[in-house]
């Protein structure tokens, strides 16, 4: 199989450098982290060194899940980048169980070879091998490609070394606030501006092809709703009408947005948008708060948050319309569902003794989990994996970004952007 | 940054005063005091050349008029102080057909953000109620939520919190 990778050229849009984000992991349970072994890549074409540390990204991908713990390069007996130069008896004496090799094989000018092939050292055999064509452009997103195989062999789970997250940053300057919309690596690298204002930027959301975002702009102290092509930076305007425009999700398809209009009496209702057309169909009537709507994976359903019983609590409604049906009960205060890819779980905000905090309902047992221990959580989006969710929280005075698994065992934070960072959302997996 | 950000009047056309109903005096046209906002919203377009505009609230009785009201937690309704304070905007709508004034409703930041968008707007809303009610056409008025993204104050306390609950007027003509 030939993967081909695009790379996004955001040409229109303003690099800001590439940012060193720095890391810190939090274990808040105990998980066993497994030994393994990235043994530095081989290198066959011109100069020292090739392109990329290529395992070195592997190894901080593995280390990063919180699930694996990388031994140190000065700790390996052998570095071998040649399968027939695995000698299994060093690495059983270190104790880990899988080692990662592989090389970097330049075949043109801008154009190489990324292979790599991973071990279980007690099978004594191969788990994958594989080998995948690399520009200087694409060669980043290839060694996370191969961290995903590996990740994904190790624990059955997908990974998602190669997908991207959005989020809206505010900081403070001269001329008062300044908004941004971000796109970066997953692991904080490559950040992109993808729209700046002095007014406030709200709910971006990834298109399910991840090629678009769409988000709530205040611009002219009023709100719309814009639909950005990432690869060009042309935008469309999809939603200005009188009063609230707000609160955009793509259609499991692409071509609906589920918005909120709050009209000019101020009636905040869920609507579906067709993207092309233009046409909106009023999904909710009541008079109480109906916002931030969000589509089922299937597509039946749209999952939102209503007041209409005193406080805020998640409700769902047929797309076509119909009779809303309660989902939550426990607490008083329960916002912003977002459903896993997998269409088993149901994240939010929860209100937990005091506390706003992100909290994840199964929805065939019903029951609960608060993941999160902050006391101004807030946004939580899935992984595509349905294994990991990202969130803002509020340590201090600015917001930062956490992610952790959906049962809870590894929680970190991830230090990323300048100022206020908050409305994390996670990509889905990138099919280019 | 005072809680209670007052905008002083500015107002000196004496050629208004005539639109003055009967029972509210004649503004003293010698009463005339100018002022710009202070406060937290300085977001300019000032690269643009163009600043924004400013507040001007027009106040038959004369005086100052406030041009932002707070709410209480979890709360949409006009205590009796921000009452009187929309009906006076409101009697200056009615008056004045050429005036239009912007609603700006805030929220804290405790919550969901899009939630809070609602908050804002349930203020906003119900400061437009009043407006009405003392004879502002809907055609003068139009309402817009921050809900939480525009914190007049910041800080994780009541303090901070209890500024940012609030509905501030923008005369927009």
């Amino acid at each position: 199989m030939r993967i081909t990778l695009v790379i996004l050229s955001l040409t229109t849009l303003l690099l800001t450098g590439l940012a060193q984000a720095e890391l810190t992991i939090e274990i808040t349970e105990g998980i066993k982290r497994r030994p393994v072994a990235i043994v530095p890549f081989g290198w066959e074409g011109t100069g020292a060194v090739g392109p990329l540390d290529v395992a070195g990204v592997i190894s901080s991908d593995l280390t990063r899940s919180g699930r694996f713990a990388p031994i140190a390069e000065n700790d390996m007996l052998q570095k071998p980048s040649e399968g027939a130069d695995v000698d299994f008896d060093d690495w059983l004496i270190l104790g880990v169980e899988a080692v990662v090799i592989g090389r970097v094989t330049q075949t043109g000018d801008n154009a190489y070879s990324v292979q790599f092939q991973l071990f279980d050292v007690f099978g004594r055999d191969q788990l994958v091998g594989y080998r995948m064509p690399a520009s200087r452009g694409t060669i980043r997103r290839v060694a996370h490609r191969a961290a995903d195989m590996i990740y994904e062999k190790l624990t059955g789970i997908k990974g998602v070394f190669d997908t991207k997250v959005a989020y809206v940053t505010a900081e403070e300057n001269r001329d008062g606030r300044l908004y941004s919309l971000t796109v970066s690596d997953q692991d904080g690298e490559n950040e992109y501006k993808v729209m700046e204002s002095k007014d406030p930027i709200m709910s971006p959301a990834w298109s399910p092809d991840s090629r678009r975002i769409a988000y709530v702009s205040f611009e002219g102290s009023r709100s719309s709703i814009f639909i950005q092509t990432l690869r060009t930076g042309s935008r469309i305007q999809v939603s200005s009408k009188p009063g609230i425009n707000g609160a955009p999700a793509f259609s499991p398809d692409g071509r609906q947005l589920v918005v909120t209009l709050g009209g000019i009496d101020g009636n905040l209702d869920i609507y579906t948008l067709d993207i092309n057309s233009r046409q909106a169909n009023r999904l909710t009537t009541n008079r109480a708060i109906d916002t931030e709507g969000s589509w089922s994976p299937d597509g039946r359903y749209i999952y939102f948050t209503s007041d209409r019983s005193g406080g805020p609590q998640v409700y769902r409604v047929s797309a076509s319309g119909g009779t809303p049906e309660r989902i939550t009960f426990e607490g008083s205060y329960n916002a912003r569902p977002r459903l896993s890819p997998d269409g088993k779980k149901l994240a939010m905000v929860h209100l937990d003794r005091g506390n706003y905090r992100i909290a994840v309902m199964d929805l065939e047992r019903k029951d609960l989990l608060v993941l999160s221990a902050g006391s101004q959580d807030e946004s939580p989006s899935f992984a595509p994996n349905s294994d990991t969710l990202i969130y803002a929280t509020r340590p201090g005075r600015d917001g930062v970004l956490e992610s952790v698994t959906a049962d809870g065992l590894i929680r970190q934070r991830l230090a990323s952007g300048q100022g206020d960072v908050r409305e994390p959302v996670w990509s889905p997996f990138q099919l280019f | 940054m005072s809680k209670y950000t007052l905008l002083v009047v500015a107002f000196c056309f004496a050629a208004l005063a005539g639109c003055a109903s009967q029972d509210i005096p004649d503004p003293d046209p010698s009463d005339t005091t100018y002022g710009s906002e202070a406060g937290a919203d300085t977001d300019g377009m000032a690269n643009d050349g163009l600043l924004d505009g400013e507040n001007v609230a027009y106040d038959p009785a004369g005086g100052e008029l406030a041009d932002i009201v707070y709410f209480d937690f979890d709360s949409f309704e006009l205590g009796a102080d921000e009452t009187e304070i929309a009906a006076r905007h409101g009697r200056q709508l009615s008056q004045n057909s050429f005036l239009s004034v912007r609603l700006e409703g805030h929220a804290d930041e405790r919550g969901s953000r899009e939630y809070n968008i609602g908050l804002g707007e349930r203020r906003a809303q119900a400061v437009r109620r009043v407006l009405l009610l003392q004879g502002a056409q809907p055609s003068q008025i139009a309402t817009v939520s921050f809900g939480e993204e525009r914190p007049a104050a910041m800080g994780n306390d009541e303090s901070a919190w209890s500024q940012n609950r609030r509905v501030e007027f923008k005369y927009t003509n």
